[in-house]
């Protein structure tokens, strides 16, 4: 499953990272604590967050996830866009809470 | 800045635009160096986690990396409060994080805890009004 199957499936919508829409999604995390997310996050997964600062780069770069999706609809800030465009990661925007949208993904990577 | 597989890199207080720099370039070093993925995740963590720990409570410091036949050795000092009690510093959950830092999802008293998971050996000192220093020792 690549992240261009989950924008699709949950009509999320593409703020950068267009051009690597095709990254394996191999999991999820959810969690708006970075040190947390650092800690229990693997490579591939997705993570889901409100946290839309451009610190959120880095930590997804560390930890090489597929892409980031910021719920409620908050929208990134102008630093985290450029950020994760030069870095190459997917950002991602949904209306969604993080428990609806992480349930969602849940249930598409165990069907 | 280099000589070998020695590396000194500078860190500076209050600059949360810049977290993870040091960390995304250590990971990158060690990659080429050819240490496993297992192996620099655990260091690009502990890296990560002290840079953002200077950048939220200390007014400058470094992060050192050098790279032995053995060992990943990590050695961060900053210039800063310091911390007055080690061991409460230690346990998770703790932190003097201000509203601020907390509203970025930093300081959520697991820093520490994480650079001590994420090392083979883990030192740490401290004098009060002057600084911190870790010392952090990964097993290639």
């Amino acid at each position: 499953m690549n992240v261009a199957f989950l924008v699709e499936k949950l009509g999320l919508k593409v703020r950068c990272g267009g051009d690597r829409l095709d990254r394996e999604v191999s999991g999820g995390y959810a969690g708006d604590l970075l040190s947390n997310v650092m800690a229990g996050s693997k490579s591939g997964d997705v993570w889901v967050t409100c946290q839309a600062h451009q610190n959120i780069v880095a930590v997804s770069v560390l930890k090489e996830h597929s892409g980031i999706i910021l719920t409620q609809g908050r929208e990134p800030d102008k630093e985290t866009i450029q950020r994760a465009s030069q870095e190459g990661i997917p950002l991602l925007v949904t209306e969604l809470s993080g428990f609806e949208i992480a349930g969602r993904i849940y249930g598409l990577l165990h069907p | 800045m280099t000589q070998g597989h020695n590396y000194v890199f500078p860190v500076e207080g209050e600059r949360f635009d810049e977290a993870g720099k040091v960390s995304v370039q250590v990971k990158q070093i060690l990659k080429k160096i050819g240490i496993p993925d297992a192996v620099l995740r655990r260091a690009a963590i502990a890296i990560y986690e002290s840079e953002v720990n200077i950048i939220s409570y200390a007014i400058h410091g470094t992060a050192s990396l050098q790279v032995t036949d053995d060992h990943i050795l990590i050695d961060i000092q900053d210039v800063g409060p310091g911390i007055t009690d080690i061991e409460q510093a230690m346990e998770q959950g703790y932190s003097t994080a201000n509203d601020h830092i907390r509203a970025m999802g930093f300081g959520a008293g697991m820093g520490l805890f994480n650079i001590k998971n994420c090392s083979d050996i883990f030192e740490m000192s401290s004098e009060e009004g002057k600084g911190t220093h870790l010392k952090i020792t990964i097993n290639r």
